[in-house]
């Protein structure tokens, strides 16, 4: 299978929000601003990668019937070590993401790509998929996460735009996350059938 | 593979067992750098909230079974002033964590907020530099503010504390680490347990009920 085609089904044909509709706890729970959801992305993209790899290479040792358990403590320990080597070494980034890292591990994109992609295809193509897929979902949630920032506290990316007082709340709460996905996957769907 | 109850335990109990090793390594490497950055966090929160000092001295106090930690900061022989790390479980989501600052004399210096998942853009503008909470108190001695119960209170209350727009459960919870906290900054800078500050109190400024008669203020 062509390289780039990989990483590409992972933004658009398979993309994990808008197609897979794969992972929607922490793409409501963390889209409340541009730079929560860029965070909630790029930290599951990381572990993504590193599963996807470490379980391409073992899937030939693992029995069927327990490569479930297996995978999940392939990545819970991805996720525990990144999260101990982000407190350790990088202490700013860990303030701002350490609440979502945790919330990575009963993710099921994760587990939905080590099941679909990791166990079928060599080591390389596995990096890919997590490379694509990860950037796919860092996307998504980056848009969902600006477009409520702007409808609802009147910002981007932390940056006021002035319009604070006229914003309606609501987009920042609950109800507003089930909204503007759900008009996001419409317009996204719209979009890539063409 | 196929598989067979031999092949499934061994390949489950291997793979826990690398990955229990794997994390175990990861662990003792990154013990001490975590320390070393939670303790780097704690002095630049202390700096922000006190005047100059050289050293600190640790108190741990339980008021209303909550931890609270004392910091009194020294610069040669004299007090120049108190930080309380305190908390409270009232916040819209949960627990929320401040720092607060006192002089000797009992003005607050200033307020860091530690820890808080309140609502973005609600509840999360009492981190904000200039947010009506910390400008109800900054530089001003508490026991000279409009007291409810001997407590501080957000203006809905019927205290003086202007409240966040829109987040008024945010800024109760906010007042009340705040008053947990200068709770803890007299019974240090007094040198009386927690019990004796709130009868005391009572008594002399005719300021505090007891902690532990408080249940419920904040709903």
């Amino acid at each position: 299978m062509n390289k780039l085609r990989i990483i590409l089904s992972g933004i658009i044909r398979n993309n994990p929000t808008f197609v897979l509709v794969l992972g929607m706890c922490p793409t409501l729970g963390t889209t409340t601003s541009a730079e929560n959801g860029m965070g909630m992305g790029l930290a599951t993209t990381a572990v993504l990668i590193m599963s996807n790899l470490v379980i391409s290479l073992i899937k030939n040792l693992i029995p069927d019937k327990v490569r479930i358990p297996a995978f999940i403590v392939v990545i819970a320990s991805f996720v525990t070590i990144i999260q101990m080597l982000m407190q350790a070494f990088v202490p700013a980034l860990y303030a701002a993401l350490g609440v979502f890292i945790p919330l990575i591990v009963v993710n099921c994109i994760i587990l939905g790509r080590a099941e679909a992609f990791a166990s079928k295809n060599s080591p390389l193509d596995s990096i890919l998929d997590g490379v694509g897929i990860g950037l796919g979902f860092t996307l998504s949630l980056t848009v969902i996460g600006a477009v409520r920032e702007i409808l609802g506290s009147g910002a981007i990316f932390g940056v006021s735009l002035g319009i604070a007082d006229y914003t309606p709340l609501i987009f920042v709460l609950a109800p507003g996350a089930f909204l503007v996905l759900g008009y996001l996957m419409v317009l996204f769907n719209k979009l890539a059938k063409k | 593979m196929k598989s067979t109850l031999v092949n499934m335990t061994a390949v489950l109990f291997g793979i826990t067992l690398v990955a229990s090793a794997g994390v175990g390594v990861v662990n003792m490497i990154t013990e001490e750098p975590i320390a070393l950055a939670k303790e780097a966090a704690t002095k630049e929160a202390l700096t922000q909230v006190l005047p100059e000092f050289d050293a600190t001295a640790i108190e741990e106090l339980t008021i209303d079974e909550l931890p609270i930690t004392v910091y009194t900061a020294t610069k040669g022989d004299a007090v120049t002033g108190y930080a309380v790390q305190t908390m409270t479980k009232q916040g819209f989501n949960g627990v929320v964590r401040l720092m607060v600052g006192f002089t000797p004399e009992g003005e607050v210096v200033n307020v860091n907020v530690l820890e808080q998942a309140e609502t973005p853009g609600l509840g999360t503008k009492m981190a904000d530099e200039g947010n009506p909470l910390l400008g109800s108190i900054q530089g001003q001695k508490l026991e000279e503010k409009k007291l409810v119960d001997g407590k501080l209170a957000v203006t809905k209350d019927g205290g003086d504390v202007d409240a966040l727009t829109a987040a008024t459960i945010s800024s109760r919870a906010y007042v009340d680490a705040v008053n947990r906290a200068w709770m803890a900054y007299k019974s240090v800078a007094t040198g009386v347990t927690p019990a004796d500050v709130a009868t005391g109190a009572t008594a002399a400024a005719q300021t505090n009920e007891p902690e532990a008669q408080k249940g419920g203020t904040n709903e």
